[in-house]
């Protein structure tokens, strides 16, 4: 038998490790501009609070574009749900809320999000099977039957709650800040870094580790191998799918409890950044995903400090930038 | 025929309503001389002429893009801008017309451009974040735009409701500066869509129909679509910007609200889709539907909630508000894209014929 | 000896394309067929519509006396079939090893297997946890193909395996399937290389224009060279 070892030992993958360097270098780039040490350190920490808020509102969408070619443009339905859905038991439980004690909190807090994430994983659920089964393949078609999702959504919840502002102060004992020198690092702010940390080192756990995760990185590339294989995938959209809109709901909640209000119009205003996020990451691409929320948060900051009449403007230049450098975002996965 | 080159409605009871509705909107100001209806009339054939520029982008080269309020924002503000620094005069509007069709262009152009570096699906999203920053744009730059109040102005004598060209006696009725105003609307309107019913006609309208069906095909046959795609982008921006233009001058105003929000988006949506995509006239049906559902829909709704709520049912008040029109409007929407995908025109067009 | 696999009147569209106008066959149980025919004759259009890839608008196909011509792809695989397509279609993203692990559907990877597999490929166990996408276009073939009988199958579905790769290569490959049909496995296997299918085939069909133009014995056909030429424009000797 031929030694087909002769071909030789394999190269290693190049490791495309510049785009996960890209948010340090752009931190660490604001820092002259932006003189005060301190000052920089609060803004960063907020950038890093913000992107990972922005990540897991955006990481289901990613997700369910790769693996299910679906772009649903009502994505921010899922959010301004999650967050509505969250007063439920936030507003309730008041007393809870304002309860200096953590544990009160948190207690109150966990139900919430799971709620949240319960009810927006359910109406993913109706939005996959009334709204993009049927229109499934047409790209044009699921825009528009996306698009009236969102409108259809967004008035259901005027109808249901009204549409004025609805306040949702932050539990008592995630208020303030941790005072290091002349350093004021928010407590919110780290507990929300930790949950989206928590969030994407769960999804690379499930990524990589389980057949399930196997199946959604091998659906990305080649859907109709997959299938040939044996695996009806086709299932696994709807579960994704409903993944998906549990973490926008997730988000939804970490938002409002960020800007401490509720509104219908909210899914609007965040759905543009969190396709600016996709778009910039690579369809498909979780870490890509995640780096682009790290950058759009820190435009968003660092722009807000620098230059605060541009904020959304620059974060469009960013994705201009990026496109220019990379058409396909950062990490383009999928074959498409 | 000609002048519907050679495009006519081909169903007779699309001809009748068209016929209606064109005829209801030429003797408005006579017969329905109030504000309310001549506001509805006004709306009703602006957003005829601007949606119809938008199915030639939807309907026949098949992009979504969520960014022409801006060039109806931008035809809206050169006028609004002009005659309030220039004053009222002719002159000024004539300047807002210079500056407002070519930077129209040049957005377009732009954008057009751009969008044919990434790929074809980014186009819809990029579009969404462009029209977002520009709306922020507009409210920030007020120096210039009057940011979130807009910017109010006088119009040139001529077309001033106080002036009075034929007084009511001669005629029964007054021939205003109002009226006047709205001929021009009425006639700069079906200007555009006769002109946009001839490019769809016309050889370079049936390559944008097979960039439509097959856009790697038509590269094959050696069409260079990046021209026609772009070509297309321009004509389109420049209808929205002279529909804006008209907009400004009957409302005498320009505003965020009124020339970039993104629920005009969302409404032209709406009625590019239940009208019918892809065959301009859909445009002048959707509008019509739309406008007169919002203003006179809403106090039908407002009744049926409150005897809703007299009745005691709990969530039918809420859904039945007159401010939830749109929620009715969405869901038809909804059922337009899935069961009626060729539009009321498309309908009326072929119907259903019944099985054998 | 029965028929595993039989089509009889398939007919298959896409867009508007009438690629398969009337196709008949039958696949014996045990035996290698080989397909084989011009560019274009609707070759891998035959194979992608078997496994459910694209639906025939008209005509049976049967599997094992089940009808399949209606079934979803994921259950046509489930009842034994193995699929090789023209474009390997190996998950670049994933590793070697993880390309296996999901083509094992029905338990676990087995060793014994996987070490039979290794003898005909070292190179895939040399690169076991490296990214399928590194691999060169030999040993993708290769993943490619023990996908296909990391398990036992009943049918296997293999699409020109050895378009474009070095006669060593090719070698392997036909040894592998050799000893894949010698343990009784049914293949139906497209192939322009005529060394791999006189080697192989049991069996020739020949398609033209969307039809089966011939069926016969291999060895037949191997041996009459005007039949060839008629068939196939050229001599299969010519044609290496």
């Amino acid at each position: 038998m031929t030694d087909l070892a002769a071909s030789g030992a394999l190269p290693k993958p190049k490791r495309d490790i510049l785009p996960v360097l890209l948010p340090a270098i752009v931190a660490l780039a604001m820092l002259p501009l932006i003189g005060s040490g301190s000052s920089w350190v609060t803004l960063t920490v907020a950038s890093l609070a913000m992107g990972m808020m922005i990540f897991i509102m955006a990481s289901g969408l990613t997700l369910v574009f790769g693996l299910m070619d679906v772009l649903n443009f009502g994505h921010g339905a899922f959010i301004a749900v999650g967050a509505y859905v969250a007063t439920l038991v936030l507003l309730p439980l008041a007393s809870w809320v304002q309860a200096d004690s953590l544990w009160l909190n948190l207690a109150v807090l966990a139900p919430a999000a799971l709620l949240s994430m319960a009810v927006s994983g359910a109406l993913g659920l109706v939005v996959e099977r009334v709204l993009i089964l049927p229109v499934y393949g047409q790209h044009l078609k699921q825009i528009l039957m996306t698009t009236g999702g969102l409108i259809v959504a967004e008035q259901t919840l005027y109808a249901l709650w009204g549409p004025q502002i609805i306040p949702l102060p932050l539990p008592t004992s995630l208020r303030g800040s941790f005072i290091i020198g002349d350093i004021a690092i928010a407590k919110y702010r780290l507990l929300a870094m930790l949950v989206g940390l928590v969030v994407f080192a769960g999804i690379q756990l499930v990524l990589n580790r389980t057949k399930i995760g196997l199946l959604i990185r091998a659906g990305v590339e080649n859907r109709e191998m997959v299938e040939a294989l044996g695996y009806r995938i086709r299932r696994l959209f709807l579960g994704v799918f409903m993944v998906g809109s549990g973490l926008a709901g997730l988000g939804g909640v970490m938002w409002a409890l960020y800007r401490e209000q509720v509104h219908a119009s909210m899914g609007n205003d965040l759905t543009v950044l969190v396709f600016i996020v996709v778009i910039i990451g690579g369809l498909g691409s979780i870490g890509g995903c995640f780096i682009g929320a790290l950058l759009v948060a820190m435009v968003a900051n660092y722009g807000g400090f620098l230059v605060p009449k541009l904020a959304l403007v620059s974060n469009i230049l960013l994705m201009v930038a990026i496109l220019m450098w990379r058409p396909r975002g950062l990490y383009a996965v999928t074959s498409r | 025929m000609m002048i519907l080159s050679g495009d006519p409605p081909r169903s007779r009871v699309l001809s009748i309503v068209l016929i209606v509705i064109i005829a209801a909107l030429a003797v408005t100001p006579l017969l329905f001389p109030g504000a309310k209806a001549m506001n509805v009339a006004t709306k009703i054939c602006i957003f005829a002429a601007l949606v119809a520029s938008y199915d030639l982008l939807l309907g026949y080269t098949g992009s979504v893009s969520f960014a022409h309020t801006m060039f109806y924002g931008i035809g809206s503000y050169s006028i609004a801008i002009a005659l309030y620094s220039m004053g009222p005069s002719w002159a000024a509007v004539a300047t807002g017309v210079i500056v407002g069709l070519p930077l129209a262009m040049l957005l377009a152009l732009g954008i057009g451009l751009f969008s044919l570096r990434v790929e074809a699906i980014f186009f819809a999203m990029i579009t969404l974040a462009v029209a977002s920053a520009f709306l922020v744009l507009a409210s920030q730059l007020s120096w210039l735009t009057g940011g979130e109040d807009g910017r109010s102005f006088q119009l040139p004598e001529l077309l001033r409701p106080g002036t009075v060209l034929i007084s009511k006696d001669v005629f029964g009725f007054e021939l205003n500066g109002r009226v006047l105003t709205y001929y021009v609307i009425f006639i700069a309107s079906a200007a555009m869509i006769l002109a946009l019913l001839r490019v769809v006609n016309s050889p370079f309208g049936r390559v944008l129909q097979a960039i439509r069906e097959n856009r790697f095909r038509a590269e094959a046959l050696g069409f260079r679509t990046v021209f026609h795609l772009t070509y297309a982008n321009c004509l389109a921006a420049l209808v929205a910007a002279g529909a804006g233009m008209l907009n400004a001058l009957w409302l005498r105003y320009a505003g965020p609200d009124t020339s970039l929000s993104f629920s005009i988006m969302l409404d032209i949506l709406l009625m590019v889709v239940i009208g019918g995509m892809g065959t301009i006239y859909g445009a002048i049906i959707g509008a019509t539907i739309f406008i007169l559902a919002q203003n006179y829909l809403q106090a039908l709704m407002g009744a049926a909630s409150n005897a809703a709520a007299d009745a005691g049912l709990p969530l039918l008040p809420g859904l039945l508000h007159p401010d939830r029109w749109l929620l009715w409007l969405g869901l038809l929407f909804i059922a337009s894209v899935y069961f009626f995908p060729t539009g009321v025109v498309g309908r009326l067009r072929n119907p259903p014929r019944p099985s054998s | 000896m029965t028929d595993l696999l039989t089509l009889a009147g398939v007919h298959t569209h896409v867009g508007r394309y009438h690629i398969l106008q009337g196709v008949d066959f039958s696949v014996a149980e045990g035996q290698t067929t080989m397909l084989l025919g011009r560019n274009g004759a609707g070759k891998t259009s035959t194979l992608r519509t078997i496994m459910g890839l694209w639906q025939a608008s008209a005509g049976q196909i049967s599997l094992g006396g089940q009808r399949i011509e209606k079934s979803a792809t994921p259950d046509i695989a489930r009842l034994g079939v193995g699929y090789v397509p023209e474009s390997m279609a190996v998950f670049s993203d994933l590793s070697v090893k993880e390309n296996l692990v999901l083509a094992a559907r029905d338990g676990p990877l087995d060793d014994t297997r996987l070490e039979w597999i290794f003898g005909f490929f070292p190179a895939l166990k040399r690169f076991w946890l490296s990214r399928a996408g590194a691999l060169s276009g030999g040993q993708k073939q290769m993943l490619s193909i023990a996908r296909a009988i990391v398990e036992p199958r009943k049918l296997l579905l293999i699409d020109e395996p050895t378009k474009g790769l070095a006669p060593a290569i090719v070698v392997a490959l036909i040894e592998c399937f050799a000893e894949v049909k010698r343990r009784g496995a049914t293949i139906l296997l497209v192939e322009q290389n005529f060394h791999a299918a006189r080697e192989l085939g049991d069996k020739v069909l020949v398609m033209d224009n969307g039809k089966i133009v011939h069926r016969g014995e291999m060895a037949a056909l191997a041996s009459d060279v005007a039949l060839q030429e008629r068939l196939l424009g050229l001599s299969l000797e010519a044609h290496q």
